[in-house]
C-alpha cells in the first residue's frame, strides 16, 4: 500500500507539470487584455508600456518557465520563511506570483479568502452527506414507500433546480418578506469581518451561514443520497445478507452492518471526489451571498484577464483533484479488502 | 403420512405465494413433511419446483412482500414458528436451525473477517464474549476441516477458495450446536471432488453432532448418498415422498420415475443424447386446480387434468401424489 501510494505521488509530478502547462496556454490563447479593464483614456502606447512591464512581450514559454519558478520554487520558499523563518539567499525581495490587478501576491489572497469558502461550502458538504446518508440507507430500505418517493422527489428537486434559484427565493423568504426583528430573519449578506468571540456571535455566524449552507446542502444531499440510495439496493439483494438474517441477527445490525459497510465503499469514492469542488468554491452560490470566497475570487480574476491568479487558482484545483483521486483510491483499498494494491 | 414418531420439526399445509406486479406466484403450494431428531431428509426437484422458497418460508427469510406465508402450520420443537415474535425467530436462526445456502463465493460478507462472521452467531445467540466467541470460532474452523484455524480467523473470504467457504458457512451454521440444518444445494455451486469433500464432511459431523438435516438439491445421487427419506417436489408440491431405498426400487410417481430415467446410465452402451423430460415445468401464476404434471406425463388421463391428486400412501413409509396405480397399471382406485 505505501509503495503504491508513493508510486502513485510519483506519477502525479508529470502529470501536474502537463496540467499547469495545458492551463497556461489555454489562458494564453484566450483573447484576455490585462490592460482592458483600464480606462479608455490611457493611450495605446501606454496600454503597450503596461504590458510590457508585465513581461507580456517575452514568448510563451519564456513566461510559463517564469511562472514555473514562481510557483514551484519562490512560493515554497517564501512559506519556509513565513512558517519556520528559514532563509534561503534573499528572504524578503523574492519574486511571488503576483496578482495583476491587486498586486497582492496570489498565495497570500487565496490564504484570505480560504476560511469562507471552507467554511460554507465544506459545512454545506459535511451537511450534504449527513442528510443525504441516512436518506439514502432509509430510501433503500423502505423501497418505494412514501419516504422513498418523497426523497426521491426532493433529490430531483435539489439536483435540478438551480442554486441560483432557490438561493433568491430563501433571500427573498427569510431576509425580505419575514420581518426584521423577527427570529426568523437572516441576514442576505455575509459578513466576513465578523469574527467570533462569544455566544452572540456565534449565534450571528450560524445565522449569516445558515442560507448559503442550506442551498448547497440541498445540492450536495439530492447527489450522495442517490448514490446512497442506489449502492444500498445494490446490497440489500446480496446472498451475504441473507446469510446474515439466517444467522439471526437484528434486522439493524444486518442493515447497519452488514449492508452499510459495503455500500459506503462507493459512496465514500464519491464523496472524495467531490471534496476538490469544496475548495473550488462555489462560485454562483459565493455570488449571490455576497461569500468572498474562493469561486469568487476566480471569477474577478477571471473578468479581470488577472492570468496569474486564474493560472494559479486553476492549477491549485487541479492538485486538489489529483490528489483527492489518489485518496479515493486509498479510501477504497482501504475500505474493500478484495482490493490490493500492489 | 405423518406418523406418530417424535419430531423436531412439523410442517403441515405450507402455502407461500408471492405478489408480484404480474399477478400473483403460487411457489408452494400445501407442502407437509416432518423431520426426527437426527434425521438427514432429502428434497429434490428441478429448479424452480418451490424448494428453497420452502426451506426459507420455515425462517420467513423470504423478503416479505412480496412473499407471503398464506397457510400452513411449522411447528418447532413444539413451538409454532408462524406465531413468534421477531425476537424469538431471531433466536431460532442460527441459534436453533442453522442454514448453509448455495453459493459460498456471495454468501460470505466479503468485507468482515471469516472470524467476525463465525463470531456474530455465538456472540448473538450465546451471549459469548470476544474471547470466549473467538476461541469456540477456532475450534469450528478447526471441526470443518480448515487447517490452521486459528490464524485464518483473521482473513476475508477472498482468501478462501470456494470449498473453504462454503466450509466457513457449515461451520456459521453449526456454530451454536444447531438441532437442524437446513442445507440448500450446498453443493451444487462447488466443483465434483470439493462435492465429495463437503458430502463426506457433512456425514461425519451429523454423526459427531447428531442433527437433523434437510438437504435441498436436484442432485439424485447425492440423495443417494446421504439421505435418510426423501420427498419429491414439483410445481411447489410433494408429490413423492418415501424412504430413500424404497424411493429409488419402486418409484410410484411419474416424475420420479422420469427424474430416475434421466440418470446416464453407466453400463452398456453410450447412449447418443441424454435424456431428458419433455416439456416445461408450469408457471405457477394460478393455484393448482389438477395435477400440474398431467401436461408432460405419459399416464395422464381425464381425471388428471380435472382434480389435483393429494398424497395417498402406498406403503406405510412412503406415499405419493398421484391418480395413477403403477403397481396395478390402471387408474388408482381413490
Amino acid at each position: 500500500m505505501l509503495n503504491y501510494t508513493l508510486r502513485r505521488l510519483m506519477f502525479t509530478i508529470p502529470t501536474l507539470l502537463l496540467i499547469s502547462f495545458i492551463i497556461f496556454l489555454i489562458l494564453d490563447t484566450a483573447p484576455n487584455d490585462p490592460t482592458g479593464n483600464l480606462p479608455l483614456t490611457i493611450p495605446p502606447e501606454v496600454r503597450a508600456q503596461i504590458r510590457t512591464s508585465l513581461g507580456l512581450d517575452a514568448p510563451m514559454y519564456i513566461r510559463y518557465l517564469l511562472w514555473c519558478k514562481q510557483f514551484f520554487v519562490n512560493e515554497p520558499l517564501n512559506l519556509l520563511y513565513e512558517w519556520f523563518g528559514w532563509c534561503f539567499n534573499t528572504c524578503e525581495s523574492r519574486l511571488r506570483v503576483t496578482s495583476w490587478a491587486t498586486r497582492s501576491p496570489v498565495v497570500d489572497l487565496i490564504v484570505e479568502r480560504m476560511p469562507q469558502t471552507l467554511w460554507v461550502v465544506g459545512m454545506s458538504y459535511v451537511v450534504g452527506i449527513l442528510i443525504a446518508v441516512p436518506i439514502g440507507v432509509i430510501s433503500a430500505y423502505k423501497q418505494y414507500s412514501w419516504f422513498d418517493q418523497l426523497g426521491t422527489f426532493i433529490s430531483m428537486i435539489g439536483f435540478s433546480v438551480p442554486t441560483f434559484f432557490t438561493g433568491v427565493l430563501l433571500i427573498v423568504i427569510f431576509s425580505v418578506m419575514m420581518p426584521n426583528d423577527s427570529w426568523f430573519w437572516l441576514p442576505s449578506i455575509y459578513d466576513t469581518t465578523l469574527k467570533v468571540t462569544d455566544w452572540a456571535s456565534f449565534g450571528a455566524q450560524v445565522r449569516q451561514m445558515l442560507m448559503p449552507v442550506m442551498v448547497l446542502a440541498l445540492f450536495n444531499a439530492a447527489q450522495i443520497s442517490r448514490f446512497m440510495r442506489a449502492s444500498m439496493l445494490d446490497n440489500l439483494s446480496q446472498d451475504y445478507v441473507r446469510t446474515a438474517r439466517a444467522k439471526g441477527l437484528k434486522e439493524k445490525v444486518v442493515l447497519l452492518v452488514h449492508v452499510l459497510r459495503n455500500s459506503m465503499i462507493p459512496v465514500v469514492t464519491v464523496i472524495a471526489l467531490g471534496i476538490p469542488q469544496v475548495f473550488g468554491g462555489a462560485i454562483i452560490t459565493e455570488q449571490i451571498f455576497k461569500v468572498n470566497g474562493l469561486g469568487q475570487l476566480l471569477i474577478i480574476g477571471i473578468q479581470g484577464a488577472d492570468i496569474p491568479l486564474v493560472q494559479t487558482l486553476t492549477f491549485l484545483f487541479a492538485v486538489l483533484i489529483v490528489i483527492f483521486n489518489l485518496v479515493a483510491d486509498i479510501l477504497y483499498g482501504l475500505l474493500d479488502p478484495r482490493i490490493r494494491y500492489e | 403420512m405423518l406418523d406418530a414418531r417424535a419430531t423436531i420439526l412439523d410442517v403441515a399445509n405450507l402455502k407461500t405465494v408471492f405478489n408480484t406486479r404480474d399477478g400473483m406466484v403460487h411457489a408452494v403450494n400445501h407442502v407437509s413433511f416432518s423431520l426426527a431428531p437426527g434425521e438427514l431428509l432429502g428434497i429434490v426437484g428441478e429448479s424452480g419446483s418451490g424448494k428453497s422458497v420452502t426451506m426459507m418460508s420455515l425462517l420467513k427469510l423470504l423478503p416479505m412482500p412480496p412473499a407471503e406465508i398464506e397457510d400452513g402450520d411449522i411447528i418447532f420443537d413444539g413451538r409454532d414458528i408462524r406465531a413468534m415474535s421477531d425476537d424469538e425467530l431471531r433466536h431460532v436462526r442460527g441459534g436453533e436451525i442453522g442454514f448453509i445456502f448455495q453459493d459460498p463465493m456471495t454468501s460470505l460478507n466479503p468485507v468482515f473477517t471469516v472470524g467476525f462472521q463465525i463470531m456474530e452467531p455465538l456472540r448473538v445467540h450465546m451471549g459469548l464474549n470476544k474471547k470466549a466467541a473467538r476461541i469456540r470460532a477456532a475450534e469450528l474452523l478447526e471441526l470443518v476441516g480448515i487447517p490452521d484455524a486459528g490464524a485464518r480467523l483473521k482473513d476475508y473470504p477472498h482468501q478462501f477458495s470456494g470449498g473453504m467457504r462454503q466450509r466457513v458457512m457449515i461451520a456459521i451454521a453449526l456454530a451454536c450446536d444447531p438441532k437442524v440444518l437446513i442445507a440448500d444445494e450446498p453443493t451444487t455451486a462447488l466443483d465434483v471432488t470439493i462435492q465429495a469433500q463437503i458430502l463426506e464432511l457433512i456425514k461425519e459431523l451429523r454423526q459427531k453432532l447428531g442433527m437433523a438435516i434437510i438437504w435441498i438439491t436436484h442432485d439424485l445421487g447425492v440423495i443417494a448418498e446421504i439421505a435418510d427419506r426423501v420427498a419429491v417436489m414439483y410445481a411447489g408440491q410433494i408429490v413423492e415422498h418415501a424412504e430413500v431405498r424404497e424411493l429409488f426400487k419402486n418409484p410410484q410417481h411419474p416424475y420420479t420415475r422420469a427424474l430416475l430415467e434421466t440418470l446416464p446410465d453407466m453400463s452398456g452402451e453410450r447412449a447418443t443424447r441424454l435424456r431428458s423430460i419433455e416439456g416445461q415445468p408450469p408457471a405457477l401464476s394460478k393455484a393448482p386446480s389438477h395435477c400440474e404434471f398431467a401436461p408432460r406425463c405419459g399416464h395422464a388421463f381425464d381425471r388428471c387434468l380435472k382434480e389435483n391428486p393429494q398424497r395417498r400412501d402406498v406403503s406405510p413409509d412412503h406415499d405419493v401424489a398421484c391418480w395413477w396405480d403403477v403397481k396395478t397399471g390402471e387408474p388408482a382406485n381413490v
